[in-house]
């Protein structure tokens, strides 16, 4: 009965009521971990903090103009995970990688690609604000300048103007542009380390908890501004909050002690999921 | 004290009754901080006081004037170099005191003014050639005997045989002073004179321009490689057995004595590249050796200091290692470094004891012009003087120091300026 609900999930057509749920004791991911025309794509990825093995072989894709939500308590490795999409753990010592994770089909551990231009197309958003203690024109204009990417101060503007407006920060700080960016608020701090991010054009986002750090107000601005984006990149979130998941994404990965337990429709995890893990989880349980 | 509605007594309290004790002993805490504090001002206060009092004097000079005759005939018909100006001194002096004709006393009135004068006359007429065939009163040291005398570091009721200046001297400069001619001038030289064997004529500029060449080959070596082996260690190396061996080492090199460094310096540098004695370059050379040490941990200090986040900010936009570490990272950790190699290079500054092993505590009368121009250096020159049997060299020796700290606090105010200058918040 379980085997027959597990190959029944994973199928393409998402079940419209479980009376039964996958049991605590299975680690096998459940729900629909794949979409049909995936921006990125990961394959039975192992991540290893030396001998501690921090992520279980979890595959997922990552699709085209979505937000992908990662969930789960503290500590089961949504980090750790997030952080292997733009190969920023490569910068900590000791941690291995092994599976294969693509971007529009090219393998990014490939050994002839390159990480920064990786990083280029794969941004990402910290937990904590982390702007550079430069101007607020610099924080947006370095990515571009290092890259190459405009060839004269004009264009330079233009970008810089662009991508603040898509943050949501151009009418806040257009006349202190010269100002320093660690002279902003929180949350205004955290929308312009978005539009740092934003300016290489990239097509992949990625955000750490990007919200945890931000009051109410500033969180609401930063959800609308996440759904806004979303037109235009694919947005990996990882987020402790169940409402901040439920309201900003379209897919929801929840994760436990390193495995990838379901995957799904985010109105469905929330209102329906697959495994009692993720039950537990998502009516505070544990966590 | 009310009690809890179960009984037991409430926190506050508990709290109050060791509240008193607490702040006991912060006050007693307080009051050793200011105790040690005083204590370590007041021994400041002393060594200062003491290198003042001693030292002040070295900056003023006694003087005393002649009148000089400069004979038409004679100046016109020889080459000016060649004249014999101790001479014209000598006859100034006789015409001031006709009177004394028996040979040792001549030689003793003779002792009053110093033996540079004369080189200073000649320079007065080379520099104002309309001298010749007038009769000028100029100023000239005395020497140190007098200078001495004047400021009062000899007793002139001291019995006659246990001072350098005897009854007939003391009544000579009794009345030169009677008739104006003797004062106290600004000692200028001091400051442009290199070492002499005349107390009133030696000056620091060539221990200074000495330490000035060396501490430019120290800082032009020490600082890139203490920067670049701070970055490279903290930034780029794994972390490994040979890493940790490399630090350990570097960490020991920082506290090797420095007289060590002069002798390795002997050995390497002299012995078997064959470089030159007594020069800034092999001083240079020496001192960095002790400097570079101290640069790199205080670099990797500034370096650990830049939050991680400021990395990883970098990194996520695309920047490369090498383009977060320049961008970002090295700014951000400037005025730490910085701050690190002044204080190094004041180190340098004060080191004498490794010089000593490389021969600049010759004695060294010109100002050297270059790299390897034999020279030595300020907390050289003071070992020098500290060591010399005159009395007048006590208060050079003072003056010396002062000066060498003078450099000292500027060197450290620089680090200090500097530091709030380039800092920033994050
Ligand atoms: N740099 C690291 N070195 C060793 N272990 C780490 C490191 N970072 C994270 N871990 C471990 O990997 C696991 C997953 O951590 P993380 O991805 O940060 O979790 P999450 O973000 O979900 O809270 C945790 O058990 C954590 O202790
Ligand atoms: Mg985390």
């Amino acid at each position: 009965m379980e085997q027959a609900l597990i190959r029944e999930s994973t199928g393409r057509q998402s079940p419209t009521l479980v009376s039964r749920r996958v049991s605590r004791d299975n680690r096998q991911t459940v729900g629909d971990p794949f979409v049909a025309d995936p921006r990125m794509t990961c394959r039975n990825v192992n991540v290893y903090y030396g001998d501690k093995r921090a992520i279980k072989n979890v595959s997922l894709d990552v699709g085209r103009n979505e937000v992908i939500a990662m969930i789960g308590p503290s500590g089961c490795g949504k980090s750790t995970f997030i952080r292997c999409l733009n190969r920023m753990n490569d910068t900590i010592e000791g941690c291995r990688v092994t599976g294969e994770i693509t971007l529009d089909g090219q393998n990014i551990y490939d050994s002839g690609l390159d990480v920064v231009a990786l990083r280029a197309q794969v941004g990402m958003v910290f937990q904590k604000p982390n702007p550079f203690p430069k101007s607020i024109y610099e924080n947006i204009a370095y990515g571009p300048r290092i890259h190459g990417l405009v060839d004269s101060k004009a264009a330079l503007d233009e970008l810089v103007e662009n991508s603040l407006k898509k943050a949501g920060l151009w009418d806040e700080v257009k006349d202190r542009l010269h100002e320093p960016g660690t002279g902003l608020s929180g949350g205004q701090q955290q929308r312009l380390c978005i539009a740092r991010a934003i300016a290489v054009s990239p097509e992949v986002i990625l955000m750490d908890e990007p919200c945890s750090a931000l009051d109410p107000m500033a969180t609401a601005i930063i959800e609308d501004l996440i759904d806004e984006l979303r037109q235009h990149y694919s947005i990996v979130i990882v987020t402790h909050s169940m409402q901040q998941a439920s309201r900003v994404s379209q897919r929801t990965a929840f994760f436990h002690l390193g495995d990838l337990i379901e995957v799904g429709a985010t109105s469905q995890v929330f209102t329906n999921p697959l495994h009692e893990l993720t039950e537990d989880y998502i009516t505070g349980r544990f966590g | 004290m009310t009690p809890n509605a179960n009984g037991s007594p409430r926190t506050i309290d508990i709290v109050n009754r060791s509240l008193a004790r607490r702040y006991l002993s912060e006050r007693r805490f307080r009051m050793c901080g200011l105790a040690a504090i005083t204590a370590s001002l007041l021994f400041l206060c002393v060594l200062l006081f003491t290198i003042g009092k001693n030292g002040y004097t070295a900056f003023q000079q006694t003087v005393i004037r002649l009148d000089v005759h400069f004979d038409e005939e004679q100046f016109s018909s020889q080459d000016l170099n060649a004249l014999d100006y101790q001479d014209l001194i000598r006859s100034s002096l006789q015409r001031l005191f006709p009177e004394v004709e028996d040979r040792s006393e001549q030689r003793m009135l003779r002792a009053l003014v110093s033996s540079g004068a004369a080189f200073q006359l000649q320079e007065s007429v080379a520099q104002d050639p309309s001298f010749i065939g007038k009769t000028i009163p100029l100023w000239f040291p005395a020497s140190d005997e007098v200078d001495m005398v004047m400021k009062g570091h000899f007793k002139r009721t001291a019995p006659e045989e246990e001072r350098p200046i005897n009854d007939l001297q003391l009544q000579w400069i009794d009345r030169l002073a009677a008739e104006n001619r003797i004062a106290f001038r600004f000692n200028k030289g001091f400051f442009t004179s290199g070492d002499s064997r005349e107390p009133e004529l030696a000056g620091i500029w060539g221990a200074t321009t000495g330490s000035f060449f060396t501490l430019l080959v120290t800082l032009v070596l020490s600082f890139p490689i203490g920067v670049a082996s701070a970055v490279y260690l903290e930034e780029f190396a794994p972390r490994n057995r040979l890493t940790d061996l490399i630090e350990v080492n570097i960490n020991n090199l920082a506290a090797v004595p420095s007289i060590v460094f002069g002798l390795l310096g002997l050995s390497v540098f002299l012995n078997f590249f064959q470089m030159p004695r007594s020069a800034p370059v092999v001083g240079g050379l020496v001192l960095t050796l002790m400097t570079f040490p101290t640069i790199i941990i205080a670099g990797r200090a500034a370096l650990k200091s830049v939050p991680p986040s400021i990395r990883e900010a970098a990194l996520g936009v695309g920047a490369s290692k090498m383009q977060t570490v320049v961008h970002h990272v090295l700014p951000l950790a400037f005025p730490g470094i910085l701050t690190g190699t002044i204080i190094g290079m004041a180190r340098a500054l004060g080191e004498t004891a490794p010089l000593l092993m490389i021969g600049m505590v010759a004695f060294i009368v010109d100002i050297p012009r270059g790299f390897t121009d034999p020279s030595t250096a300020l907390p050289v020159q003071i070992y020098l003087w500290a060591d010399s049997p005159e009395r007048a060299f006590v208060e050079k020796t003072s003056a010396a120091i002062m000066v060498l700290l003078a450099f000292m606090i500027l060197m450290n105010s620089a680090a200090i300026y500097l530091r709030k200058r380039f800092e920033r918040r994050w």
